[in-house]
């Protein structure tokens, strides 16, 4: 059988596996959307209670930008009253534009209520103005997505300016332009990292749901060794943090691998365990002996310099070498798995561990070392903030890498390259809900549910399936191996 | 040639790790005796006692005792020699079946004698921690017993913490509402059932891995909880004031000393746990429906083929084991603190599975695990304000730290319902 | 004799294959129907369709004359069809009373179990059918003869009139078989119609009153014992002439590769599984364990492969002590293991043909450098082995799990055969396979036996044994009841030490 040479009928069945996961972003897209339309106390209003202006006459936004909008499309200092042109119209800068839709001129208005007069406020019922609610709806959500847009990828037109602009010699606009896609990818490079780290465990069919844990003790162990060693150059001082971070969450992962293998003691529950009691082992840490001295925080002192990532760019662009290694990690992770003895053997206990055991293989040996492994990227994902981003250890340290680690190796199908899209996903995501969460004031959590969503339709496809009619034509089965 | 038969009576052949089981437990006891000794006597002053009240501090029906004093070395001395003997004892011939009760034994002594070390001087309040025992093991208790309806069934659930966190929420949110402590419970156990229903779902029809589907639902709970609690309920305090139950007390239980105060005079959700319990004892083995969950959970195609429905036992048994589980996160709120904090629950849903799993799947005990671990939670806050100097993060590890030494088997290996995990295939 | 149970036409189709084809089959009352065809020939799933586990696609079923409509077990049951399976259905944490009342529980006080009233009746029917049970035993303490009886108490308890045993004899000592055949009896005498699930010959001719036969889903044939013998039976069963023996020269032994002293094992409970056995298999002989499963053979199998660890004895391979070794230490010292439980054991299903046939061997030269899977040599050597042994697939990257049963095991032979071995250990090597692959099997071992290598053979199939077998060791509850030369025993000499019993005059047996 020749290998490489793809089918049509292969082909299809690539962009079919691709769709599924792809639909199943959208929906839970979707179901989020209308979760913010529900919860939007605007939205309320605009459906049942909409606040009416009397005015003299209805104007309309097209001749005005708001001050806001024309200083976003015009770096130089604008005030209001200029002309300025924005989306190719000369228009007059005022301090806000009012809502024709929230207008009502004084004829129309004294149809309903004869005796008023202009600057009244009144309010209308959904039935006056339809159109309104749906407006306000489909604002919310709009202005919702944009935002989570513009926090994770930024403006198009602005990047686009921006480089021009660098080409010209003027680099000064290339910082605010990238900002937002270079936090995405500063954001998912934990994401890459862990996500590894709980897919390397499923492969092995270990459930570690302790990578938060594991984050934890390796940011520890490394914060300590990055700040307490001092004088060494970074090309020795870096590697050596790095690596102190791998070998904390190593061990801590390593310990419920081991009473896996000698006890049988399912390692869901221990590896839950033991991330409280890291909790509360980094919180005795950094309010005591490794609190940085002179603070009354609960962090840690900041590491030395030579142990700092170095960065690509200057501020205000936060990306750093972590990325790369990110990306390299993922290419290691997957040689491992696919490609050597060591990767077999694990794949091998975790599909079935009785054929493990009869081909030879030591399962003690194995999940340990799986956990081991596991722990280890955890730990290095703690040293990627760390000696990347913020330098030091604080004790409300990670974002809940843990759960989302869960859901971005299933994602991922527990496949290298699959995790570290889901990651990159999962990183635009979060770097653009907080900008969601400031600018359209929708708590962060949203992004939680997000993701359960899309693990539940992707680990059921079924239910995509269902929901957008697909026909579902798996290959004929060969015939059943039972009689 | 016919070999030479070897007529081996049964009890001849012994199993090697058995024995070395057996033998670490005897060490292990001597251990303890040793450190009893070595750890606590020297900071002790002879003469010197502890003081633990058996009263409860505040006005209740119970009849005062008194106080028990304790003297400090000679208490500590005599529990370490016991703990010593003991464990010689298991080194030589073992306990056979008193094997479990030796072991709770022995860990009473070290507990005890940690107390009164600590204690040593002075006092504190005994019963005032028991009675926080059972207050904290509330919601592990519930845990646990919806892990056994769920698991006894056939389906692990992992999502008791997200049905426990949203269930706590919803309490809050429709108690505020309505204003009603009692229409806010019943809404909750509703949608703590609606996500056990949701478990259900994932995991019968669409055959999803039960952990997979569980974390899922954690995520979603966890996601949800937050964002309603931070959309409406941090800013809006009339949303997230629901109230408490009082402690009602059962007439004439409540006046037994030390019971009294601690299992009878606290509140509604409390009485209703124990008739839970009670009721899921003798249901699940004195009734039609519990001999086919248990057997569902075992072997289900063997129920299937006698006509059991196994998928709608299971459908049911897991909505139910859900709203168990919000009557436990309902207790968060409703039965103690009366607000909603995010991420409230802390893992409780977790360590009830451990309560599950140390308790052998049945609902006594199951609550028993959970006292255990309530003791633990309680103790370490009461040994704070007595200024032991061990910090106290150490202290909060103590729960989880014996949830892992008891799955690792030290209280010996339980088999879980043979069938929990798998996704049952009609055919 | 009027017809109690009638099926017309019954077909079942499965994606790929056709399991059941137009089948009309015929029950009369109080007779004895063998229901006789190879493995996956579609008898148990002509069995399923009628205790309504599965609906079939086409067909009808007529009890009593009158069409019936079985929707599932329950309806089966109140209609009298009460089914004893292959695999039984038996919940081993609960009791043997728990077993037979799940789903028709006599109740006291509208919620509560009446487990007096459910002793009573057990007891009854025990007494009526001569099936002895005690109704508080918790199943899973009960030797597999009396969880049979179980099995059969909850059918009779139902008030089944049409009962029928799926494959009843496969876990049962010849002496159980027989107690098992007057209990059928009994029941017939008492009015009730049975159909008997089977494959073996020789158990159709002795108990049935009619026989069908299936072949690929479809009724080859009908006769009686009276007018047809077991060579006819076989070529209805398979469709071609089937040699009921194999062909195979003298063995010529030379020196032992296999010595087993005094070797005690325990089991999962920890009872004892093996009670101080010796044996010893020379290179270029066959010795056959015989005996029931259940009586220490599958630990003993796990011991010899470093799967289990024995708390007594020793055993050498090629001379060396590998009581103690590792499963890697003991394949590396020359030994294949053709494992009992294919598919749980043997093959990672979920992985493709290729990394299936070097499971036990991907860590050495040429198929590793180092740690570095050496991914051309692994597919050539998997394309290689494919062809040799007629391994039917579209190609080695499939899923193992795609394989048929035969074709798996198929797998598993050419891996292990794919080595330098001294000594072959094969379990139960042609359980659930059909007859071609049982053939095909049967001769690779055979010849690898021809090439020098010692082959420890354990098989509860006691005809494999027989035919296969250069001596035989039979063994009972953990102990070796004795050790003969195939050609020196008889069958039912055979039968008897599986069942226990000391036989004093074994004509010319000879040491090992």
């Amino acid at each position: 059988m020749k290998k490489g040479k793809r089918t049509e009928k292969e082909r299809r069945q690539r962009w079919r596996g691709l769709l599924v996961p792809l639909l199943a972003i959208v929906t839970a897209l979707i179901i989020s959307g209308l979760l913010i339309i529900v919860t939007d106390f605007d939205v309320h209003d605009a459906f049942t209670h909409i606040p009416m202006e009397i005015v003299d006459r209805v104007e309309y936004s097209w001749e005005e930008v708001s001050l806001e909008e024309a200083l976003e499309h015009h770096a130089a200092q604008v005030e209001i009253g200029d002309r300025v042109r924005v989306d190719g119209r000369w228009r007059t800068v005022v301090e806000t534009i009012d809502n024709p839709e929230r207008q009502l001129t004084l004829d129309e208005a004294r149809e309903i209520y004869p005796e008023l007069a202009v600057g009244v406020m009144v309010h209308f019922n959904f039935w006056q103005r339809p159109m309104v609610g749906f407006a306000a709806a489909w604002e919310s959500v709009a202005s919702a997505y944009a935002a989570l847009f513009e926090g994770s990828i930024g403006s198009p037109v602005q990047m686009v300016r921006a480089l021009i602009a660098a080409i010209g010699g003027d680099s000064s606009q290339l910082g605010r332009a990238f900002y937002p896609l270079t936090e995405s990818l500063v954001t998912a490079t934990p994401y890459i990292l862990t996500g590894l780290a709980v897919a390397l465990g499923f492969k092995a069919g270990l459930f570690n749901i302790g990578a938060e844990g594991q984050y934890f003790v390796g940011g520890l162990l490394g914060v300590f060794v990055g700040y307490s060693l001092k004088g060494l150059p970074m090309i020795v001082h870096l590697p050596l943090t790095l690596l102190a971070g791998m070998v904390g969450g190593a061990i801590w992962g390593a310990i419920p691998g081991l009473l896996k293998a000698k006890t049988g003691a399912h390692e869901v529950i221990n590896t839950i365990m033991m991330n409280y009691i890291a909790f509360a082992l980094a919180d005795w840490l950094l309010n005591g002996p490794m609190q940085r001295p002179d603070d009354f925080r609960p962090i840690s002192a900041e590491i030395q310099p030579s142990a700092f990532l170095p960065q690509f760019f200057a501020s205000p662009i936060r990306l750093h070498l972590g990325f790369i290694l990110a990306l390299l990690v993922a290419a290691a992770v997957y040689w491992l798995l696919f490609k050597t003895t060591v990767g077999f053997e694990l794949r091998t206990v975790g599909t079935n561990p009785h054929a493990a055991r009869y081909a030879g293989m030591n399962l003690t040996w194995n999940y340990v070392l799986a956990m081991a492994l596991s722990g280890g990227l955890a730990g290095l994902a703690a040293m990627n903030d760390i000696c990347g981003v913020i330098h030091y250890m604080p004790n409300a340290f990670s974002a809940g890498y843990g759960f989302d680690a869960i859901a971005l190796a299933l994602l991922g199908r527990s496949h290298p390259v699959g995790v570290v899209l889901a990651a990159l996903l999962f990183g635009i995501l979060r770097a653009g809900a907080s900008r969601m969460q400031s600018v359209a004031q929708i708590p962060i959590d949203i992004i939680s549910i997000l993701q359960a969503m899309i693990i539940i339709f992707i680990a059921a496809p079924e239910i995509i399936r269902a929901l957008y009619r697909l026909r579902d034509k798996p290959d004929a089965e060969l015939a059943p191996t039972k009689g | 040639m016919s070999t030479a038969t070897q007529s081996i009576d049964h009890g001849q052949i012994v199993d090697p790790a058995e024995v070395r089981r057996g033998r670490t437990m005897g060490i292990f006891y001597v251990l303890i005796g040793v450190c009893i000794y070595w750890l606590f006597v020297p900071s002790s002053q002879p003469g010197q006692t502890a003081i633990l009240g058996l009263n409860p501090g505040t006005q209740s029906a119970a009849l005062t005792i008194p106080d028990l004093v304790m003297p400090v070395r000679g208490s500590l001395y005599a529990m370490a020699l016991v703990s010593i003997v003991l464990g010689v004892i298991q080194l030589v011939r073992g306990f056979k079946r008193f094997e479990g009760l030796v072991l709770g034994v022995v860990a009473l002594f070290l507990v005890m004698s940690f107390v009164v070390w600590a204690a040593r001087g002075t006092g504190f309040n005994m019963l005032g921690v028991l009675a926080s025992t059972l207050q904290r093991a509330m919601p592990i208790v519930l845990a646990a017993l919806s892990g056994v309806m769920c698991e006894r069934s056939g389906i692990i659930n992992i999502a008791i913490e997200g049905m426990m966190l949203m269930a706590a929420m919803t309490s809050a949110l429709f108690g505020s509402i309505t204003g009603s402590l009692w229409l806010g419970l019943i809404i909750s156990l509703l949608f703590a059932g609606l996500l056990g229903w949701l478990l259900a779902v994932l995991s019968i029809r669409y055959k999803i891995n039960q952990v997979i589907s569980g974390t899922a639902i954690n995520i979603l709970s966890t996601g949800l909880t937050s964002f309603i609690s931070a959309k409406f309920m941090s800013e809006n305090a009339a949303l997230n004031n629901s109230g408490k139950f009082t402690n009602v007390a059962i007439p004439l239980l409540s006046r037994i000393p030390i019971i009294g105060p601690i299992f009878f005079e606290t509140n509604v959700i409390v009485y209703m746990m124990y008739i839970l319990l009670i009721v899921m004892h003798v249901m699940l083995y004195y009734t039609r429906w519990g001999l086919r969950t248990r057997a569902i959970g075992e072997h289900p195609r063997a129920a299937d083929t006698l006509g059991v429905d196994v998928l709608r036992m299971r459908y049911i048994n897991v909505i139910i084991g859900g709203m168990v589980a919000g009557l436990g996160g309902a207790f968060l709120v409703l039965g103690s603190v009366p607000r909603f904090d995010e991420l409230m629950t802390a893992g409780k849903g977790f360590i009830g599975l451990a309560a599950m799993i140390f308790g052998k799947w049945n609902p006594f005990g199951a609550f028993g695990a959970s006292l255990i671990f309530g003791f633990a939670d309680a103790l370490q806050g009461k040994l704070q304000i007595l200024e032991v100097p061990i910090p106290s993060q150490f202290m909060r590890m103590a729960p989880y730290l014996i949830t892992m030494i008891v799955l690792a088997g030290v209280v010996g290996r339980s088999e879980a319902p043979a069938a929990e995990g798998e996704p049952y295939e009609k055919q | 004799m009027a017809p109690i149970l009638e099926l017309r036409g019954i077909t079942k189709r499965f994606p790929g294959v056709i399991a059941n084809d137009q089948i009309d089959l015929t029950l009369n009352e109080g007779e004895i129907l063998a229901l006789l065809g190879e493995n996956g020939a579609g008898k148990t799933t002509l069995m399923n369709i009628l205790y309504g586990l599965y609906d079939p696609d086409e067909g009808e079923i007529m009890i009593r004359g009158e069409a019936a409509q079985i929707d599932g077990p329950q309806d089966a049951i109140s209609q009298g069809i009460g089914m004893v399976h292959q695999h039984f259905m038996l919940v081993p944490p609960l009791t043997v009373a728990e077993n037979v009342i799940l789903g028709n529980e006599p109740i006291q006080r509208g919620l509560f179990l009446d487990r007096k009233l459910a002793a009573k009746r057990i007891r009854e029917i025990s007494d009526t059918y001569g099936l002895d049970v005690d109704p508080e035993a918790l199943v899973r303490t009960l030797p597999v003869g009396v969880q049979q009886r179980v099995e059969i108490i909850k059918v009779l308890y139902r008030s089944a009139d049409i009962l029928i045993l799926d494959e009843p004899t496969a876990v049962l000592t010849p002496q159980e078989v027989d107690d098992l055949f007057e209990v059928i009896q009994t029941l017939v005498d008492a009015g009730k119609s049975i159909i008997f699930i089977t494959h073996k010959l020789k158990e159709v001719l002795a108990l049935a009153d009619r026989i069908t036969v299936l072949r690929r889903g479809k009724v080859v044939g009908s006769t009686t014992p009276a007018d047809s013998d077991e060579e006819d039976l076989a070529a209805m069963m398979v469709g071609r002439e089937v040699s009921l023996v194999v062909e195979k020269a003298p063995a010529q032994p030379e020196g032992v590769v296999l010595d087993v002293k005094g070797l005690s094992i325990l089991d999962d409970r920890h009872s004892p599984a093996v009670n101080g056995i010796d044996l010893q298999v020379r290179s270029g002989e066959i010795l056959g364990v015989a005996g029931v499963q259940g009586n220490g053979q599958t630990e003993l199998v796990e011991a010899l492969t470093g799967l289990r660890s024995a708390t007594n004895g020793a055993f050498t391979i090629a001379g060396e002590a590998m009581t103690k070794a590792s499963p890697r230490e003991i394949t590396e010292a020359g030994v294949a293991h053709v494992p009992e439980d294919r598919q749980a054991d043997g093959l990672a299903l979920d992985f493709p043909i290729s990394d299936n046939m070097v499971l036990n061997t991907y860590y050495v030269p040429p198929y590793a450098k180092g740690i570095v899977l050496q991914d051309d040599v692994i597919r050539e050597n998997a394309e290689r082995l494919v062809r040799e042994f007629d391994v039917r697939t579209p190609g080695i990257d499939l899923p193992a799990a795609n394989l048929s049963g035969g074709n798996q095991q198929k797998v598993i032979v050419a891996r292990e055969f794919n080595r330098d071995i001294k000594l072959l250990i094969a379990s139960q090597p042609t359980r659930g396979l059909d007859v071609g692959s049982i053939e095909y099997i049967h001769k690779r071992i055979v010849e690898r036996r021809d090439q020098g290598v010692g082959v420890l053979l354990v098989s509860s199939e006691l005809d494999e044994i027989t035919q296969l077998a250069d001596r035989i060791v039979v063994m009972f509850k953990g102990r070796i009841m004795a050790t003969v030369d195939a050609a020196a025993v008889t069958r039912e000499q055979l039968g008897l030490l599986m069942a226990g019993v000391e036989v004093v005059e074994l004509s010319a047996v000879t040491g090992a």
